[in-house]
Parts: C-alpha cells; sequence; structure tokens
C-alpha cells in the first residue's frame, strides 16, 4: 500500500471506483461494479417508455394518476411519477403476492367506490371529484364515520407509503430533501454552527 | 451410511465459524504456529462487489428494499450480505407462547462484516453482579483477567473512543473519536442538565491510519461493508494475516453437523455437509474451537450426540442452550425544532453514533437490577425507503402539504436506543427441536423466551429518559409504547438486538457450566467454545469485543496446552 496514498484513495473513491480490500488498498473495482449493475439494468430496459410488469394498462395509468396526487411537482422539484415511483411499485408488485392484492384490489375498489358515486371509473371523474374521493380514503378518521370507506383507506395508506418510498429514495428526491453527503471525505469537520 | 469423505490429514486445530471470534482463533493461533482448518457455512466475501459503498437507492432498481420489497425486514439491501431473520431451508422454531428472532449471516466474517462496530468493554463489577445483587451468578474471571486482552483487541482492530474514568465504562486504548453531530451536542446539552454522563462512542473504526489500514473516509454507512477496511471485520482484519501464515486452510460452504468424539472421549473430528454437493464430510483435528455463533454453537453441541456424551458433548451438566438471553432493547425518538433552523451541510460522519450515554446510575437505588446504555441517532440522514412511513401515519393526507411537511421535518429528528442487561431465567432456553430437521437433514432449535419485570421495568425506564432528554431539549417526544404486552414499553422481541449470548456458560463448576474460564469444555479438554455462548452474564455493553478478548484469551491457552502437549 506504500505507493497508494490516501489522496489516491480518496480521488478515487470520489472519481466513483471505489477501493479494495482487506490490508492493502487496490483502487478499483467495486463502484465500477456498481455503475456495471445499474447500467446493465438500464441497457435491458428499451429506451422510452416504461412496459408494466405486473398492472395491466388502465391500472397502471390509474396508479400513475395517483402517484402524481401524493407527491406532485411544484416549483421546487418534480413529483412522484417523474421520481419513477410508479415503476418502482409496480417492479415490486410484481415480485410480492401481498402488494398484489391489495393494490390491484385496491385499484379495483377505487373504481368501484367512484362508479357507486360518479357513474364512472376514477379516471374519468372530474378533478373535483376524485378530490372528493381521495380526501375521503386519506384519513382514518373518516373509515371511524363510515365503516365503508376502510378498505380504501388501507389501500391509499399503503399507495402513498411506497409513494414516498420511491420519491424519496429518487435523485429528485434526496435533492428536494437538500441531503448532502454519500461521498468520501478526508477530514470529519463536525457540526457547522448551532443556531442560538 | 453413505460414504464419508474424510480429510486426509489431522490438522492441529478445526475452528467452526469466521465471524469476529473464529477469526481471533485463526489469528492467534496459525501465528502461534498451528496448522489451522476453517469451517464456515457461507460462500467467500468479495468486498470489491459485495459491498454496496457510495451506491444511492436510485442505483438499484428496487431502492434498496430488495426483491418485492423483502430486503427492508432485513435492514434492507445495501447491508453487507448475508444477514437475514429467515434463512431459506433453515428454519428455527419458537415455542408456543415464545417470540424469538434469530439473525444469522451465512458468510466469510459472518455479522461482522456488517455490525455496528459498538466496542464496549465490561465494566469490573459486570463479572460480579451476583455478589452485588444476588441475581444470576458470578463470572470464574475477574476484569484484571481479560483486561490486558481488552488491550490487545483494542490495540490491534482499532477502537475510537476517550478517557473518561466512568466507572461503567472502563478507559481502554482507543483513537480519537470524532468530533459530535449537530443532534448529538444538543442532546449532550440536555444530559448535561439531567446529569446524564453523554460521552463520545467507542466503535471499531478508524480515525487515523492503523496497522496498515487507512482512515475513515466518512460516509456514514458503515452496515454497507467498507472497501478500505476502514471498520473492522473478520473477513478483512482478521483472516488475511491468518492466511498469510500459510497455516490456514478455510472450507467455504461447510455447514458443520457434529463434533464427533472418539474413543477416549475426546473430540476428533468435525462432520460436516458441504453444501455444494449435498454429501457429508469430515475433517480431523487435535482439538475444535466452535465459533458459529451462541445458539449455532449449542445447536451443534447438543446434536453432537454420542454413547459417552447422549445430551450432547459436554453437556453432561445439562446447561447448553440454558443461560440465554439477549440485550433489553427499546426505542424512542422526537422532534427538536432547533434541528429544523440548521442550514443544509453533510452530517454524514462515521457509521453510527459519535456519542452516547453510558449507565450512569449504577450508584442509584433503581427499581430494577442492573442497567443500559443509550445510543443516539437522527439528524440529516440519507433518504431511503420507509423514512415518512410515520410522518404520512401521523398526519396522512396527500398532494403538496404531505411534500411541504416531508421537507419540514426531515433531518429534525433524534433518536434513542436503550441496551440493557437482561437477568437469565429458567424460562429463556434453546434447545434441539424433536421434529424438525434443515434442509442438510441437521436438526433444528427451539426457542423458549420470557421478559422478566427485571427487564420490563428497565424498559420503562428507557422511555421516561429518551422522553426526558427530548423535553429538555425543547422538543415533542413521538413515541407511544403500551405499558402491558409482548411489547410493554416498547421492549423488542427476544433476539431482535441480536446480543444473544449464554448457552454454554463459563464457570467453576462443572455441574452448572459447560466451560472453564478459558472457554474449554470442563467434559472435553479440546473443545473450545469461544463466541457469545460462554459469556455468564449480558451486561449493558454490546458483547463483541469482550466476546473477541475472551476468544484471544482462550486462543493463547489453546497455543501454550497445545505446545506443551496437554491436548492430545
Amino acid at each position: 500500500m506504500s505507493s497508494v496514498t490516501r489522496r489516491d484513495v480518496l480521488r478515487t473513491l470520489a472519481a466513483g471506483a471505489v477501493g479494495g480490500s482487506v490490508l492493502q488498498v487496490i483502487p478499483t473495482k467495486a463502484a465500477e461494479y456498481a455503475h456495471q449493475a445499474v447500467k446493465k439494468e438500464k441497457a435491458a430496459a428499451p429506451a422510452g417508455k416504461y412496459t408494466p410488469k405486473y398492472f395491466d394498462a388502465h391500472q397502471y395509468e390509474t396508479l400513475t394518476s395517483l402517484c402524481d396526487t401524493i407527491i406532485p411537482k411544484d416549483e421546487k422539484s418534480g413529483g412522484a411519477v417523474e421520481a419513477g415511483a410508479p415503476e418502482f411499485i409496480d417492479l415490486l408488485t410484481s415480485e410480492n403476492e401481498e402488494f398484489q392484492v391489495k393494490l390491484a384490489g385496491g385499484l379495483l375498489w377505487l373504481d368501484s367506490h367512484c362508479a357507486d358515486q360518479y357513474g364512472k371509473t376514477y379516471l374519468e371523474c372530474s378533478p373535483e371529484q376524485r378530490k372528493e374521493t381521495l380526501d375521503l380514503i386519506a384519513f382514518r378518521k373518516n373509515a371511524k364515520k363510515d365503516p365503508s370507506l376502510s378498505q380504501g383507506v388501507a389501500f391509499f395508506s399503503l399507495l402513498r407509503n411506497m409513494t414516498c418510498d420511491g420519491f424519496y429514495t429518487s435523485k429528485i428526491g434526496i435533492e428536494d430533501l437538500q441531503y448532502i453527503g454519500n461521498v468520501p471525505r478526508g477530514e470529519w469537520p463536525g457540526c457547522p454552527e448551532l443556531p442560538s | 451410511m453413505a460414504q464419508v469423505n474424510r480429510s486426509p490429514k489431522t490438522y492441529d486445530v478445526c475452528i467452526i465459524g469466521s465471524g469476529a471470534r473464529g477469526g481471533i482463533a485463526a489469528k492467534i493461533l496459525t501465528e502461534g504456529g498451528l496448522d489451522v482448518v476453517m469451517l464456515e457455512a457461507g460462500p467467500q466475501v468479495h468486498p470489491e462487489k459485495d459491498f454496496k459503498m457510495f451506491m444511492w437507492p436510485y442505483d438499484l432498481p428496487h431502492r434498496g428494499v430488495g426483491v418485492g420489497g423483502k430486503a427492508a425486514e432485513n435492514f434492507g439491501e445495501f447491508l453487507a450480505p448475508n444477514g437475514a431473520w429467515q434463512i431459506e431451508g433453515e428454519p428455527y422454531v419458537s415455542a408456543p407462547g415464545s417470540d424469538f428472532q434469530w439473525f444469522r449471516s451465512r458468510i466469510v466474517g459472518g455479522r461482522t462484516n456488517h455490525w455496528g462496530r459498538i466496542a464496549l468493554r465490561f465494566a469490573p463489577v459486570d463479572f460480579r453482579s451476583k455478589t452485588r445483587d444476588g441475581l444470576g451468578d458470578d463470572w470464574p474471571i475477574a476484569y484484571e483477567d481479560i483486561a490486558p486482552y481488552y488491550d490487545k483487541v483494542e490495540s490491534y482492530i482499532g477502537v475510537f473512543g476517550s478517557q473518561e474514568n466512568v466507572d461503567s465504562a472502563p478507559n481502554g486504548i482507543f483513537l480519537p473519536p470524532p468530533k459530535p453531530r449537530c443532534h448529538e451536542i444538543l442532546v449532550k446539552k440536555a444530559c448535561d442538565k439531567l446529569n446524564i454522563a453523554c460521552i463520545p462512542a467507542r466503535l471499531a473504526i478508524l480515525t487515523k491510519a492503523h496497522n496498515g489500514r487507512l482512515p475513515c473516509h466518512y460516509c456514514g454507512r458503515c452496515e454497507r461493508g467498507c472497501t478500505t477496511a476502514s471498520n473492522f471485520s473478520s473477513s478483512q482484519v482478521l483472516l488475511p494475516p491468518a492466511m498469510a501464515t500459510g497455516k490456514l486452510t478455510l472450507i467455504t460452504g461447510a455447514m458443520a453437523r457434529e463434533v464427533v468424539v472418539g474413543k477416549t472421549g475426546k473430540a476428533e473430528a468435525v462432520s460436516y455437509i458441504d453444501k455444494a454437493t449435498k454429501s457429508e464430510k469430515r475433517v480431523y483435528a487435535k482439538a475444535v474451537v466452535v465459533a458459529a455463533s451462541a445458539c449455532e454453537s449449542a445447536r451443534l453441541l447438543l446434536n453432537s450426540k454420542s454413547s459417552l456424551f447422549p445430551d450432547g458433548i459436554a453437556n453432561s451438566s445439562g446447561t447448553v442452550g440454558r443461560y440465554l438471553t439477549d440485550s433489553v432493547g427499546s426505542d424512542g425518538w422526537g422532534e427538536i425544532p432547533t434541528l429544523a433552523k440548521m442550514p443544509p451541510h453533510n452530517h454524514d460522519g462515521v457509521g453510527g453514533m459519535h456519542l452516547y450515554m453510558p449507565w450512569w446510575k449504577y450508584d442509584r437505588k433503581n427499581d430494577f437490577p442492573r442497567g443500559y446504555h443509550i445510543e443516539i441517532w437522527g439528524g440529516r440522514n440519507l433518504p431511503g425507503a420507509g423514512m415518512f412511513h410515520t410522518l404520512c401515519r401521523e398526519e396522512e393526507g396527500y398532494g403538496a402539504s404531505l411534500k411541504k411537511r416531508a421537507r419540514e421535518v426531515y433531518g429534525t429528528s433524534v433518536g434513542f436506543s436503550g441496551r440493557g442487561e437482561m437477568i437469565p431465567n429458567p424460562d429463556t432456553y434453546c434447545e434441539i427441536d424433536p421434529e424438525r430437521v434443515d434442509q442438510w437433514g441437521i436438526p433444528v432449535l427451539r426457542f423458549h423466551f420470557k421478559w422478566s419485570e427485571h427487564e420490563i421495568r428497565q424498559a420503562k425506564d428507557m422511555q421516561e429518559t429518551f422522553r426526558s432528554i427530548v423535553e429538555t431539549m425543547g422538543g415533542t417526544y413521538k413515541r407511544r409504547t403500551p405499558i402491558d404486552g409482548p411489547n410493554a414499553f416498547g421492549i423488542e422481541a427476544g433476539g431482535k438486538i441480536i446480543h444473544e449470548v449464554g448457552t454454554a456458560r463459563m464457570g467453576d463448576d462443572p455441574k452448572t457450566s459447560v466451560l472453564n474460564g478459558y472457554c474449554q469444555a470442563h467434559d472435553v479438554k479440546n473443545l473450545f467454545v469461544t463466541d457469545g455462548a460462554p459469556l455468564v452474564t449480558n451486561p449493558d455493553k454490546n458483547p463483541t469485543l469482550t466476546i473477541m478478548a475472551l476468544s484471544w484469551r482462550a486462543s493463547d491457552y489453546l497455543l501454550q496446552q497445545a505446545k506443551n502437549g496437554s491436548l492430545s
């Protein structure tokens, strides 16, 4: 390791190639490997439109609309759709039977509810009708007053969690929170000045 | 019986397990000139591709939660491999009315690849607790016996900390500690007002170059594994020097099944399943060191039945599997308005807390025996899945207001984890399940677990302390816990803190203990158990450092015995 200085390693780490092993440092491979893995994933997916692995077209469109409403784009940053939350949720659902029942079933519950109320699917509803619907299932207290909403509340709660997961694990979401870090540093300076 | 594939040679020592304690034994014994074979149930670890240092959640299609979101319950897919609460094909059972969770890691280095690196010495009083309060048992050794080995382990692996002269947290050989993070400074200020000791943490992470290893680069994610080995793991710090001697043969994918006893009553071989070929193999050795983790080691001893040892090898006392304990664990958190005023800044630091609270009420009359320490977390961490589930549950709603609230609350929480001492009780133990085997044909463990009033009262005290710290910081305490039931005062299920120890305890009396003070079986003098199993008590100090010190001491003793011919 004599030929490799700490500065060299930090530089390589910062550049994205992560150092080697054990008692000696062989600055290569790790991030190289990580980047390759990601590249492979991306290459495997055809550019452009995402093809859902689990949801059908109508379900996926409804899911996308809901994600967009749960975390919308605003003046500071993109929303859950730009952050890839629908793709993330579809991928996990394709691999998890519990999510399949809860989310696909929940989407059907939503359409049935809208059919009862407005004679239309959720997507066909006006923005006001959609808001009226979500304002009911976005709060547990409504299910206490009207138990027929409890399944809708449970569905929305799961979807809200998963949408947040999709958004706040994306580059957009992490930047939205102004997280700074996950990089190698030569020194640890401690806390900048605390507000009084 | 199917043909058994025997090793062509007889090694000096066979070590079962490649974690912290197996690693220590391998280093000491090979450097002492012995010919050692090590069995590891998992595969080789490859830091350069297995450790996900610096990766972002969005670098992975599953964003860190794994296939179907199922890695989330195993601390996420960024954790260094291969730890899990459930291993496919290798079940364990909780007896009716018990809930015990067992985190296992089948890979070279075991759980040291991802552990919390908290490296605390037991205090002198911890070896004499029964003398003090009449509960449990005293150790057959004293602090003075193990102190030189704490020195050796700390000096070799590198531990940061500070000399504080606190009775419950002895001084050690420390690298300089890192400066505290913002939320930790605020916690310390509150603790000063409350007369709670709050001092630099003690973690096996390098703040300076040490023994040829580079210092920490402060990415804050030690649990992912460190490709520069700036934190301690057996795979990167203990096994390389053992390998360098040319005296260590490492066999991976080898699931130990039985310690085989010869005609003279000594251990003469270890039978294992070669996972790749699903065949039985046997390796011969003049001495056996079992270091498979406390419960796995108990399982191996109990499964090693012979006409000489019908209840399992080294189990004439009937205490193998008994005296099982885990740490008492209860967590809490609050929101701190002062933190909302902090500008965005890099808060990563080392992977773990920079400050902690050692047990500070040891000289007072408390309504529970023994004590606990408190770990601190919080602040502007790398976002990840699950970070806003609490916000979603508490505030509900959706849209612009939810997004705005996430921005507001991000980084403003401070959390606490109390980790306390459980007293062994007769309702808590592991045994061989009479019916089930795993996919290798090896009978599995059945766990019995019960918290007593001692532990419940301790958890209550933790919750009250967390609340008083948060409120002294001007914050709002957010944890709500039931006052009874299986999780009273937030107490975790047994095993969840992953400090399970005690299942082959040491003692002076062969009728009530399995091992002597050198981790050597009373019944079989060439058999040693050097993981968490020998611990007589499970103080409020994470056990890894002590287990390594005990393993080092046992290895020195074994080496000396081997050299003067006492083992053969």
